[in-house]
């Protein structure tokens, strides 16, 4: 059952993973001009689109806990899924940049002095490098040196969940539970895996 | 005493009710009255000024006691009894007691109030209130000689009200005035808009309009007044003191710590609607800012 799944997963082509992702922001366009994203459509496609890129980063960061804590390997869509949040966050700017603000002199100010926002682009700017080595060529020039400089996605994942609670106006569980997700995604990473699998042993053993 | 103050713009300039239920109609309908609006008494940028419709005025709404998002008031308002409805009016007053709304009503003139309405998230509107000016209500309750300030209280009942159920705010929601500002002929007590009764998720049955103020200085659905000599503590203000003042004047030189309140985006024009300066005390400078000689604004946000 799990192994036809994992054959599955393996055999989605990337274009797929792809177009689905594209699918989104074209569906929020639409629902945009017909309506279907109320009477304040430049915000609403704003944070639908932030909130996704959150989300799907989310996924990339699920991707090795569920290899290692349950037979599901997700592995062949991590790429793709990490080039669609970028994609999301990218377009979730633009609408800020373009349709929100508007004013380019605002848009610098913004940038430069307010502390959501300056959070919010760093973290753009981290996931920028990643995107653009997103691809087979880049994997094999930079060898060792790849997997090091896609480790920073911890920082953009948790940049965007600090820059999410930076901007709501009271108290609201939504933001903090997907910090603490990141936080405890992070986290998991840290755990040593002798010790997990011999919860047991471990200790004992280092202390002998 | 009602029309102390008349709008720039008249009753005529209202979009007809037949209208503001389809965009392209009222678009159409303002070109139509264009000409009628330039009129010359109209010297301010008043003459620009076009009602958002009533769908977007009932759809887009920030009360919390329904929830934070804006669709959620219009989604959960339905759930609240506006009927029986009464005013405790209370502290520093010759007549304290609980009025009822109807009572209250049959002794004032409903008039109607074309103001501009600025959230201090940077977005507006436009308005077209029914009400009463407030100096009416505190007149009937006669303020007693040592009274500097007015507080105002929401209606707490969680059971009509999820949002209260959640700990977004302290309930219930307060808010306040200095006397002075209670008293000024801008300030209005609301029953309704576009010729309607208020609609619960714009603060039925009764809520204040205070125009150049930011809009959560306007208090929804009130079930208290209390006249008192100490500045009343406000909702937004103890919640994070850092970003929301007693004062929260409409002020495009003092930004919000999180945004600028330089320009705003007026709701309902789509994607592409084009940002607008904001004004000072939302427009109304030459009617209020004699309330604030010689205070620094940037200090008493």
């Amino acid at each position: 059952m799990t192994d036809a799944l994992n054959t599955a997963i393996r055999k989605t082509p990337s274009w797929l993973l792809y177009l689905v992702g594209a699918a989104y922001p074209v569906w929020l366009l639409y629902a945009g001009f017909t309506g279907g994203l109320g009477v304040d459509p430049v915000k609403a496609m704003e944070h639908a689109l932030g909130k996704a890129g959150l989300q799907v980063l989310v996924a990339v960061l699920l991707v090795s806990p569920l290899r290692r804590f349950t037979p599901l390997n997700f592995l062949s869509w991590r790429r793709a899924l990490g080039v669609i949040s970028f994609f999301y966050i990218l377009l979730h700017f633009l609408v800020w940049m373009v349709l929100d603000v508007q004013i380019l002199s605002q848009v610098w100010a913004d940038i430069a002095k307010r502390p959501y926002i300056i959070v919010g682009m760093a973290s753009l700017l981290i996931l920028l490098p990643l995107a653009v080595t997103s691809n087979n060529r880049s994997v094999r020039k930079l060898g060792p040196k790849w997997r090091k400089l896609h480790k920073a996605t911890y920082l953009a994942v948790l940049l965007g969940g600090i820059h999410y609670i930076m901007q709501i106006k009271s108290f609201q569980y939504e933001p903090y539970v997907y910090l603490f997700v990141i936080v405890g995604l992070i986290a998991l990473r840290r755990l040593p895996k002798r010790q997990m699998r011999h919860p047991k042993k471990g200790p004992l053993r280092s202390a002998a | 005493m009602a029309h102390r103050w008349t709008n720039d713009l008249t009753h005529d300039d209202v979009t007809p009710k037949s209208a503001y239920l389809n965009r392209r109609q009222i678009m159409a309908g303002m070109a139509g009255l264009g000409l009628a609006t330039i009129a010359p008494k109209a010297q301010a940028a008043a003459e620009t000024l076009e009602p958002t419709p009533f769908d977007v005025i009932t759809q887009y709404n920030n009360f919390y006691e329904f929830g934070t998002r804006k669709e959620d008031p219009a989604r959960y308002a339905a759930a609240l009894t506006t009927k029986p409805w009464s005013i405790k009016i209370d502290g520093m007053v010759d007549n304290p007691g609980d009025y009822a709304l109807e009572d209250i009503l049959s002794k004032m003139t409903i008039e109607e109030r074309i103001y501009r309405f600025r959230c201090v998230e940077a977005w507006s509107m436009v308005v077209p209130w029914n009400g009463f000016e407030l100096k009416d209500l505190l007149d009937l309750a006669g303020v007693q000689s040592g009274a500097k300030y007015v507080a105002f209280e929401t209606l707490y009942r969680p059971e009509e009200m999820p949002g209260q159920r959640q700990p977004f705010l302290e309930w219930p929601y307060v808010e306040g005035l200095r006397l002075d500002e209670a008293n000024h002929p801008l300030t209005l007590m609301a029953t309704g808009i576009y010729g309607k009764p208020m609609p619960n998720q714009n603060g039925a049955p009764i809520r204040l309009v205070v125009p150049w103020k930011y809009g959560f200085k306007s208090i929804k659905s009130i079930v208290r007044i209390t006249l008192t000599d100490k500045e009343p503590p406000t909702s937004w203000n103890k919640s994070i003191p850092s970003e929301y003042g007693f004062y929260s004047n409409v002020n495009p030189q003092v930004d919000h710590p999180r945004w600028s309140q330089a320009s705003e985006r007026p709701i309902g024009g789509g994607f592409f609607a084009k940002r607008i300066p904001t004004l000072m005390f939302n427009g109304y400078e030459k009617e209020v800012a004699g309330l604030y000689e010689g205070m620094d604004l940037r200090k008493n946000y």
